[in-house]
């Protein structure tokens, strides 16, 4: 999937043309990529920018069209590092193509941003998309105006039905000149423009628009001064040049009291414009403003939680016991397979240190984590991207944001809390989706506090078999009130550790939350499930594939080789002994949680394989008898309360510090993500053990 | 004159002036609160912060404590 993108802009085939695709956020954008590129599109590396963003390319007509998907946004002032890349490449690239996705539903606030591309010089394109969805509302888009108004091409949309896509492409491809609208600025602002486009002229900057550019560099703007100072097509006379115009025209703002509010006056023009181009093309039968019945659930608090304790559990629910069936075959399949190459390992002489290092050590462990983690990510992550589609979960933001912003943290996090319980690597990486470093890094650094879809089956045995007694549903009742306590134990001390690292490593100021919260929409179920499996399932499941394989290796050599006689998986344990003993559990549990390291789904059988005392780990089914194995070594309740909360509360598995390290890039915050989960998991079991002994 | 955090849920007020440090106040722009909008309190969350808002169109989650650097004026027509 992550394959890196070399030709990119710069070595374009004959016939490719780029094309960004730009929108505001929940306006169908990806909808649109959808629909034009169907699978012929994977994220990759843009031209040289350490950024991803997804590309994908369309034939039509004879021309290879290469669409780059930009994230939403509302205006071109950038906010991320992909925003600030897309928005160079429009502003400033060679042959600037862009179509932009607007909400017929909501034009006006489109336009602000339709209308910054469109001031640029860009070639432009509008996509009025969602035009069933408005036709529902009552509203009636003339496009024919909205042409005259704009002066550039119209193309009317409902992607989700692929409505428009031949008209979007063909318009792509014309090559008719267009005479796009003029902004007209007020009198102060005109003249101020005056004082530089001449030296822009006699300059000869003339592949970007000229007033458009002396905007932005009166406007003291990063990109535009960038582009002005680290171009090495323009001599140090010439830029001395520019910049005493630039001087002189912010200077006559000053004079006239106008030079601090510039930008705000700019960005008023711009929605009083958009505001009469939408009253003049828009027409609306019934002004709704009523809050729907939906939306109020959100708003209490007692529904509010329901509704999500509600919807958390269901998810849960499905996964486990969806995941059940389709884990047996898997598993019956790996095992058939691992009979089959030993039984060839053995045609071909293989020494049995190979096959046992390779098959019944490498081998089996890989198939155990694809068996027990594919099948409840595939069931867990198309859920919960049918709740993002739906837009339940902005809501749930909206919500929670409270307790995070006394964390110092923001409302997003918690949705990255919410990836993290299918997987933590999901959530690490889902971290994106909040703006300020800051916050991001310690939403990145506490993930590995929300237990997630690899830990659960363990915690739940560990329940079933120590903490709770009776049977049926009363037996059934218990277990999931005490998972609920581990679950809000994970929350609390998710939201301990982001207030502690505000307030120590990572001080600064709080971010502000500007969340739109879009209409309820329903999902798409095909792009769902492409969405969720393409994006998130099989790249964890890859990560996790890759480091299974040697870690099944190295334990069936410590499991299997003797040093003077000693086995060195005992040698191991007796080194954790100690240790073990203070945090309430023995060297064996403490030590499988390391060896555990690749994934957390084989701690709890790598205990198991210790107090057997056996060379290779095994699959047992039934639960009593993992009970009995536990309490004959030893184990009491507390034993299996220490060893729930060391779940909880330690280090993230390595494809969870793989992904930390390719998110922060840096070897000090991963290891970071590494010491202080685990240190306070010694701490919190260490605590348990020693009041218990009270 | 009063601040937008001070109106109450159900209610219109008209923007005047947003007070915040630049980086806030591009993004309030943006996102359509620039002076002479209207925009109307729609609901609260169930703690009260932060507050969703109608600006142009579109829903608009804001703290409060954002809320509180945007001047407004309240607009009892509707």
């Amino acid at each position: 999937m992550h394959r890196k993108f070399r030709c990119g802009l710069i070595k374009m085939s004959k016939n490719e043309i780029t094309v960004a695709l730009a929108g505001n956020p929940n306006v169908g954008k990806s909808t649109v990529f959808n629909a034009l590129t169907g699978l012929k599109q994977h994220t990759g590396n843009w031209t040289g920018k350490t950024v991803d963003l997804a590309q994908g390319k369309r034939e039509h007509k004879g021309v290879v069209f290469n669409f780059v998907d930009i994230p939403g946004t509302y205006s071109l002032k950038p906010h991320s590092k992909e925003e600030a890349v897309a928005g160079e490449y429009i502003c400033f690239g060679n042959s600037r193509k862009v179509a932009v996705v607007c909400d017929a539903t909501s034009l006006e606030r489109n336009l602000y941003l339709a209308l910054q591309i469109i001031e640029t010089g860009a070639d432009t394109v509008i996509c009025v998309n969602l035009l069933d969805e408005a036709r529902k509302k009552g509203i009636v888009v003339d496009t024919n105006l909205l042409e005259k108004e704009l002066g550039v091409k119209i193309v009317e949309m409902t992607a989700r039905d692929g409505v428009g896509v031949t008209e979007l492409l063909d318009s792509l491809s014309e090559k008719e000149k267009r005479n796009p609208v003029k902004i007209i600025y007020n009198p102060n602002i005109e003249s101020a423009i005056e004082y530089i486009i001449p030296v822009l002229k006699k300059n000869k900057i003339e592949k970007i628009n000229q007033r458009w550019l002396a905007l932005r560099l009166l406007e003291n703007d990063a990109s535009a001064n960038n582009f002005l100072y680290n171009n090495a097509a323009f001599s140090q006379g010439q830029k001395n040049e520019i910049l005493k115009a630039i001087a002189s025209g912010q200077n006559f703002l000053k004079e006239k009291g106008e030079l601090k509010e510039l930008s705000e006056n700019i960005a008023s023009t711009l929605y009083e414009k958009a505001s009469a181009i939408n009253d003049a093309t828009t027409m609306k039968r019934v002004e709704s403003n009523k809050i729907t019945k939906s939306e109020k659930i959100f708003t209490k608090r007692f529904s509010a939680y329901l509704v999500m304790l509600l919807m958390l559990s269901a998810i849960f629910y499905i996964t486990i016991a969806g995941a059940n069936y389709p884990s047996q075959w898997l598993s019956a399949f790996f095992n058939n397979c691992e009979i089959r190459l030993l039984q060839f390992a053995g045609y071909i002489n293989m020494p049995e240190v190979l096959s046992g290092m390779l098959i019944s050590g490498g081998f089996r462990v890989l198939g155990w984590v694809v068996s027990v983690m594919l099948p409840p990510m595939a069931i867990f992550f198309p859920c919960f991207t049918l709740l993002e589609d739906w837009g339940v979960l902005p809501r749930v933001s909206y919500v929670l944001d409270n307790s995070f912003r006394k964390a110092q943290t923001c409302g997003k996090q918690a949705l990255t809390i919410a990836m993290g319980c299918g997987c933590n690597c999901v959530g690490i990486s889902g971290a994106r989706i909040i703006d300020s470093k800051r916050e991001r890094l310690i939403a990145v650094l506490t993930n590995t506090l929300t237990v997630c879809n690899g830990r659960f089956p363990a915690i739940i045995t560990l329940i079933s078999v120590f903490l709770v007694s009776g049977c049926g549903f009363v037996k059934g009742l218990y277990s999931a009130i005490i998972l609920a306590l581990i679950i809000i134990l994970s929350l609390a001390l998710t939201l301990l550790l982001s207030n502690l690292l505000s307030r120590t490593l990572l001080k600064g100021e709080q971010s502000h939350y500007i969340l739109e919260l879009p209409p309820y929409r329903k999902p798409q179920i095909s792009k769902v499930i492409i969405n969720s499996v393409l994006n998130r399932t099989l790249i964890v499941l890859f990560r996790a594939v890759a480091v299974a394989f040697p870690a099944g290796v190295v334990i069936w050599l410590l499991a299997n080789m003797n040093i003077y006689g000693v086995n060195i998986l005992s040698l191991v344990n007796n080194l954790f002994e100690p240790l073990g003993n203070v945090m309430g559990m023995d060297g064996k549990a403490l030590s499988a949680f390391f060896l555990g390291i690749p994934a957390n789904e084989i701690v709890l059988p790598i205990a198991l394989m210790s107090y057997m005392g056996a060379g290779e780990m095994s699959n047992i089914e039934n639960i009593s008898v993992i009970g009995e194995i536990l309490v004959n070594n030893g184990w009491t309740n507390v034993t299996a309360i220490c060893y729930i909360i060391f779940s909880v509360v330690h280090f993230p598995c390595a494809t969870a510090l793989f992904t930390i390290f390719k998110e922060t890039k840096s070897i000090k915050w991963t290891a970071l993500a590494f010491v202080i989960p685990t240190v306070l998991g010694v701490v919190l079991c260490s605590l348990v053990n020693l009041i218990s002994k009270i | 004159m009063t601040t937008l955090d001070k109106i109450s849920t159900g209610e219109y007020a008209i923007i005047v002036a947003v007070d915040t440090e630049l980086s806030l106040k591009q993004r309030l722009y943006d996102i359509g609160l620039v002076p002479n909008t209207k925009v109307k309190v729609i609901h609260q969350s169930p703690s009260g912060n932060p507050r969703a808002y109608l600006v142009r169109g579109a829903v608009i989650a804001l703290r409060n404590c954002d809320a509180q650097k945007i001047s407004v004026r309240a607009d009892k027509d509707e």
